[in-house]
């Protein structure tokens, strides 16, 4: 019995070794000189560490900038996802109207719309209220998640119903209660959603891809593309500029991740 | 560190008084909304207000589109500039031999991927579940892939496989076999197995099935978490009583864990067979952008009608095209795994 546990403990850190492979071989090769990077080895730690590459790879590229334009847009469509979902989910979960469980149900259903099928009209819409390279095609398709609104709306309805009497009684209305008391209770499901709209928008490759031209609105994954077909010879810097790029999300990711498990586990998506 | 205090008083006041008039601004509506609801209309006024920006941007970039995508694919020409062509577009697409190579591309990989994923993730998961001291951290670790950017990731995964300067190619060349050109490789990996028994231009090549590899290891992580979740919430008395009634460790998996585990299983293949149709990130950051017709799936090639050659309509076809298979394959496996699941 112990012996198995031994070896299923080998098997679970030898997987964890292969999903982490190619993070170690990446930081090593950002500190390595070209040469030695280009040199198959296994070795992953380089010889002498290069700490100016990391101040190359901001010179080889305007990665600053495209920092500052990734950071904008996810930062932006993260809010507003935040806001428009809390909206939204409260009215679903606590507001009685009519027409409630329609309008429910064609939010869910824009769910099952594909983006293949959305991003040729969306294009022409975008480039016909003259938002193509700008910071608002990147942001405004993606204020809104149908999945978000439905995470927020399971939140809603755990809340016992008590709490809103008791808030009624003390002067509130669903506005100040949504604000006041609704918004600290569901933070759990908050972070969740908030967490996905960023990573989702910072990592995203294929809108930003059809809607930005120029440097002055790209974000960094498509500098990562456009820096590989400059520079892809200049291994260290490449992987460097990757490390860097990789980082926010992992920060947040640690940062974020308790959250994120609780979610998982509380709305159970058992099917 | 009065001096501190006061300072950090005068700079915090402005937020005190925002947060203030905020709450009034919210207190004040509240009283209109109150007093619109004595008059009879319900939460109606409250729902507007709270539902007006999601639906209006949901209507404006989800549900518009999907009408407009469909009136745009019975035109043809260049950005969308070309007379009404009927059914032209599908019947072109259909016939076209790029449309079908690239469809072929990507019903390789889904029948690659998504298997070899959710069972991979399984083992995983349920080895995870074993073990209790670090199985917090070990499932961090495994689902770090997953919230990373697969563009920079691809860019690590090129250097790995790189035919020179990549590492893959020394530990082949340690154990013996011959160095391989894998991403830029574009024939068959059943060709390459059976040292050329298999003719080059069956099954998916090998540049595919490192595409396929690299969106294993990106995309396991999230099925890992979610199989955790569903382990977790499996009753403890089944299995002890199973046990007590003397079954082994395999049975106990095969009649009894995973039948319970079955609608995680159903959920986790029915995302991710969409998830795979419409692979692009990965297929466009392992390529650049493609050219070579082994790697090139659908999306990819919806993406280089539209975008580069400029075929507004045509690329609306071929995409409804693909959004009626993903429909299709959703609704059949539906009915074939659906059946198969069991709901406690």
């Amino acid at each position: 019995m112990k012996f198995n546990r031994l070896l299923l403990y080998l098997f679970l850190c030898c997987g964890a070794f292969l999903a982490l492979y190619p993070f170690l071989w990446m930081l090593g090769a950002s500190f390595k000189t070209l040469n030695e990077a280009s040199t198959p080895s296994l070795n992953l730690l380089p010889k002498v560490w290069q700490w100016s590459n990391v101040t190359e790879t901001f010179r080889a590229a305007p990665f600053g900038l495209y920092f500052f334009n990734s950071f904008l847009v996810a930062g932006s469509v993260c809010l507003s996802v935040c806001a428009t979902s809390l909206m939204a989910g409260y009215a679903f979960a606590r507001l009685q109207f009519k027409g409630r469980q329609l309008l429910f149900f064609i939010i869910l259903g824009s769910m099952m719309v594909p983006f293949e099928l959305t991003f040729i009209p969306n294009f022409v819409l975008i480039s016909r209220l003259g938002w193509y390279n700008s910071y608002a095609a990147l942001i405004v398709p993606w204020c809104v998640s149908a999945f978000s609104i439905f995470l927020m709306r399971q939140a809603f309805l755990a809340l016992p119903r008590d709490f809103y009497d008791a808030a009624v009684l003390d002067g509130c209305g669903h506005l100040r209660f949504l604000v006041r008391i609704g918004i600290p209770l569901v933070m759990p499901s908050l972070v969740t959603v908030a967490l996905f709209a960023f990573l989702g928008s910072y990592n995203a490759l294929l809108w930003p891809l059809i809607v930005t031209a120029d440097d002055s609105c790209r974000v960094v994954q498509i500098g990562l593309v456009a820096f590989y077909s400059d520079a892809g010879a200049r291994l260290n810097l490449l992987m460097c500029a990757s490390s860097i790029i990789i980082l926010p999300t992992v920060l947040i990711y640690f940062v974020a991740q308790r959250y994120f498990v609780q979610t998982t586990m509380g709305t159970g998506i058992k099917g | 560190m009065t001096q501190f205090k006061k300072r950090l008083q005068i700079f915090l006041f402005p937020f005190v008084l925002l947060a203030v008039a905020g709450d009034r601004c919210l207190g004040m509506l509240d009283d209109g909304l109150d007093a619109l609801r004595r008059h009879g209309l319900g939460d109606w006024p409250a729902a507007l207000l709270l539902l007006l920006p999601a639906v209006i941007l949901l209507s404006l970039f989800s549900l518009y589109p999907m009408g407009a995508s469909l009136q745009m694919s019975f035109f043809g020409g260049r950005h969308g500039e070309g007379d009404f062509v009927g059914l032209a577009n599908y019947t072109e697409a259909l016939n076209n031999p790029d449309f079908r190579r690239s469809f072929l591309v990507t019903l390789y990989y889904v029948l690659g991927v998504v298997p070899l994923t959710v069972s991979l993730s399984f083992i995983i998961a349920f080895g995870l579940f074993k073990i209790t001291r670090g199985r917090g951290l070990l499932r961090s670790l495994y689902f770090l892939p997953y919230v990373t950017s697969a563009v920079a990731a691809a860019m690590v995964w090129r250097s790995l496989f790189h035919p020179q300067q990549g590492v893959v190619n020394l530990l082949f060349s340690y154990l013996g076999f011959s160095p391989q050109n894998w991403l830029l490789e574009p024939r068959g990996i059943l060709h390459l197995l059976s040292h050329g028994w298999i003719p080059a231009d069956l099954g998916p090549s090998l540049g595919l099935c490192c595409i396929m590899l690299f969106d294993i290891w990106h995309g396991s992580g999230f099925m890992i978490a979610v199989f955790l979740a569903g382990l977790s919430v499996i009753p403890r008395e089944l299995e002890e009583a199973a046990r007590m009634d003397g079954a082994g460790e395999w049975r106990l998996m095969w009649h009894v864990t995973l039948p319970l585990l079955s609608p995680t299983i159903f959920f986790l293949s029915i995302v991710g067979v969409i998830k795979a149709f419409q692979a692009f990130n990965s297929f466009y950051a392992l390529t650049h952008a493609g050219g070579l017709p082994d790697t090139q799936n659908l999306i990819l090639y919806v993406y280089a009608q539209f975008y580069q050659y400029g075929y507004w309509g045509y690329g609306a076809a071929v995409a409804t095209l693909l959004v009626l298979v993903i429909v299709a394959l959703t609704l059949l496996q539906w009915r074939v795994l659906g059946r198969k699941v069991f709901y406690s």
